[in-house]
């Protein structure tokens, strides 16, 4: 499965480890959840990056205490059709100004990847290659946006001021 | 009218190409059609009994006469030359061709339409009051917060995804024309008492299997804070509504569950959060999409012109005007409803010639405006009194006089199992033989204000659960039976209605009408007491032996 990270296909440096697979010796590990808060500490210590991945149905609240301290979060999407995550990826970015790698995974196709991106996500594990291959293509897609959300771009209400001011300007 | 500026264009024709790719995608079979089925939803398409059934928005049931003739157009070049309008202010089509879909959707966007989220789990077609803007005693035009909610709602990137589809319904009225009461959230525009503009807020109405009526769960919202309100909904919603049964998926279950105290401290935490943000609206945004609505330069007319006197002659004109049309804000005009309940007709059904000439007639008498109401007629909403006589001899001409608005044979019906993958009973069959049993314009009139609903199936898009008289179709061992209620109602007194005694068969279902209809008159204390009020002061017991006391 590729992975898009920083817009381009890339290599994934994570390896995901289920609940009770043994902890590798080094190199960059994504942890379930549960596994990551019984045992956050061990985790922390040893070399290498910690990411997590949190399900869609546990309050990303609980993840707060460890925002500065992974180094990614990896939110679920089970099938395309379950939204959960959207929310709690917008929670991550604009209420707790979680900043590091903020991980799709499960079903992603690239019908979806403007609305991630706009919900603040930047690294997508994409289904199919052809998707991961069109990833720049299909996230310009769009130039006009209704709402406000973190990923600071202007929205339709905004810009139709700034058009107005500087008409009035003008005249 | 809203006029959609450069940026609105800009994102339906970026919604057309991207429609596009994803059809090119299934029929070069990249995409499977379990995920386009979620695609296609997203831009009103289902997959019907016969052919793919494509479903048109149109925002808050306005209708520019351009926009009527494009949609004339769709019906002609890509159906069957007609177009079926909805109970939630849309136009379906029922015969389009998958890959000639992308095509329609490219020649709608050159007028402003597009059929974004008129299906699937999303925000769906905000919809509003038919009367918006001309009914007198309106707290002010609701259309203009019908489209700031319809922008922020299109291609939302948290919540195009929800657990069940989601409706909003705004009214300015007292009377609600807009069924608020039976939306996911309902909206009525009230003032407070600093003459500032806010929103009652309900949430959690609903039909299908579980029918609810909405409860309120904020008594005032600012107007600066309504998108930020609905925002906090719409994450609590979509967090915690359930996933795992279709069934129990609307907001309304979860509203039910919690309980609507806990749901509106789960709302109010989060709006704490977010209240004071980008989404709060300034004054100066609204005055914006505002200054975007044209509104008619109306002339200074009479109360009674002279040809509206002349006409009162001719009995038939009579009966369509004191049926038809209503009383405008602006002295002179008035509001004319278009029946499409012709008898033996289809409900809701209007041909694409039907359609260019209304447009035409809405070119010459309505500013060129037109509306579509949930009930499944159409209105102009700005005809001068002067000109009534003109325009209803030019409807007539068209089948689009029939003078039974709110009338017995003015019912609303789903597709059925004629069209609909989902039914289980027939409903257009039930409706065209009612239209014929109570034909008849004296007896309709006698009976008075009654409104038939009909529902192929329990998820009641005919709004069976709040008709005065409902109808739902269900299937029993392989055959079809109807289950009959009394005493249900859409509007600001909204309830649902009760259940007279054990379903009875298709062909029966008129008969039974008719005793329903025939207790009424004979139980009613006087012609003025509409059946509605008949059943709420005796309730269903008498209605149930008339119609049960022979079968």
């Amino acid at each position: 499965m590729p992975l898009v990270n920083g817009g381009k296909i890339a290599e994934d440096s994570f390896v995901k480890l289920a609940v009770d697979t043994p902890l590798p010796a080094s190199g960059d590990i994504l942890v379930p959840a549960e596994r990551f808060v019984g045992e956050a500490e061990a985790l922390l210590k040893r070399a290498g990056k910690v990411g997590v991945i949190w399900p869609n149905n546990r309050d990303i609240d609980e993840f707060v205490p460890y925002l500065g301290k992974v180094a990614a979060v990896a939110l679920v999407f089970p099938t395309f059709r379950d939204g959960r995550a959207y929310s709690q990826a917008r929670l991550l970015r604009e209420r707790y100004n979680y900043r590091g790698e903020l991980r799709a995974t499960g079903q992603i196709l690239r019908d979806q990847f403007v609305f991630m991106l706009r919900a603040g996500f930047d690294s997508f594990e994409v289904k199919k290659q052809a998707d991961a291959e069109a990833f720049m293509q299909t996230a310009k897609r769009y130039s006009v946006f209704y709402q406000p959300t973190g990923d600071g771009r202007i929205t339709a209400l905004h810009r139709r001021m700034q058009l107005r001011h500087s008409e009035g300007v003008g005249t | 009218m809203y006029a959609y500026d450069e940026i609105d264009r800009t994102l339906v024709n970026e919604r057309v190409l991207e429609f596009r790719d994803q059809v090119k995608r299934r029929l070069s079979g990249e995409l499977t059609e379990d995920e386009f089925k979620i695609l296609r939803l997203q831009n009103g398409v289902y997959l019907q009994l016969h052919a793919y059934m494509f479903r048109v928005a149109i925002p808050y049931g306005t209708l520019a006469s351009n926009q009527l003739r494009q949609l004339a157009h769709v019906a002609r070049k890509y159906d069957r030359g007609y177009g079926h309008f909805t109970t939630r202010q849309n136009i379906q089509f029922n015969w389009i061709k998958l890959a000639e879909l992308p095509d329609a959707l490219a020649d709608l966007a050159e007028v402003g339409i597009h059929a974004m989220q008129t299906s699937g789990n999303n925000m769906r077609n905000v919809t509003s009051d038919q009367w918006a803007g001309v009914a007198p005693g309106e707290i002010e035009d609701p259309r203009i917060w019908s489209e700031l909610i319809r922008q922020h709602t299109t291609l939302h990137p948290e919540f195009s995804f929800l657990p069940r589809k989601f409706k909003i319904a705004i009214t300015a009225s007292d009377h609600d024309r807009a069924a608020i009461k039976i939306h996911d959230i309902g909206l009525r525009l009230i003032k407070n008492e600093k003459g500032e503009t806010g929103f009652e807020v309900l949430v959690g109405g609903g039909l299908g299997r579980t029918p609810f009526i909405a409860k309120t769960i904020k008594h005032f919202v600012h107007g600066r804070d309504i998108l930020s309100y609905i925002e906090a909904i719409l994450r609590v919603y979509n967090q915690y509504g359930r996933r795992d049964n279709i069934y129990k998926a609307r907001i309304k279950i979860l509203v039910h569950e919690l309980g609507i105290e806990k749901f509106s401290r789960e709302v109010e935490d989060e709006w704490q959060h977010i209240q004071n943000s980008s989404l709060q609206i300034d004054d100066e945004v609204i005055e914006d999409i505002r200054s975007r609505f044209t509104y008619p330069s109306y002339e200074k007319l009479p109360h009674s012109p002279d040809e509206l006197r002349q006409a009162a002659a001719d009995p038939d004109f009579e009966a369509w005007r004191k049926n038809s049309v209503a009383p405008h804000k602006v002295q002179g005009y008035s509001i004319v409803t278009i029946s499409l309940k012709p008898i033996g007709a289809p409900p809701g059904d209007a041909t694409a010639e039907q359609m260019d000439a209304l447009a035409d007639l809405a070119d010459k008498y309505s500013f060129g405006e037109i509306r579509v109401g949930h009930e499944q007629n159409l209105a102009l909403p700005h005809v001068a009194k002067r000109d009534l006589p003109a325009l209803w001899k030019a409807l007539d001409k068209l089948g689009l006089a029939t003078p039974n608005v709110n009338l017995i044979t003015d019912i609303i019906a789903c597709p059925g199992l004629d069209y609909c993958s989902l039914a289980n009973a027939r409903s257009i069959p039930i409706a065209q033989e009612l239209t014929r049993r109570f034909a008849n314009h004296e007896l309709a009139n006698l009976i008075g204000r009654l409104h038939i609903n009909i529902s192929g199936c329990i998820n009641a898009c005919g709004h069976h659960h709040v008709g005065h008289i409902g109808i739902l179709g269900v299937e029993k061992n392989g055959e079809e039976v109807y289950q009959i209620t009394i005493g249900g109602r859409a509007d600001e007194n909204a309830a649902l209605g009760n259940l007279i005694g054990p379903g009875v068969k298709f062909d029966e279902v008129a008969d039974v009408v008719e005793d329903i209809v025939e207790a009424y008159l004979a139980l009613r204390e006087r012609p003025e007491e509409l059946f509605m009020d008949t059943v709420k002061r005796l309730g269903v017991e008498p209605f149930k032996e008339r119609v049960y006391a022979t079968r």
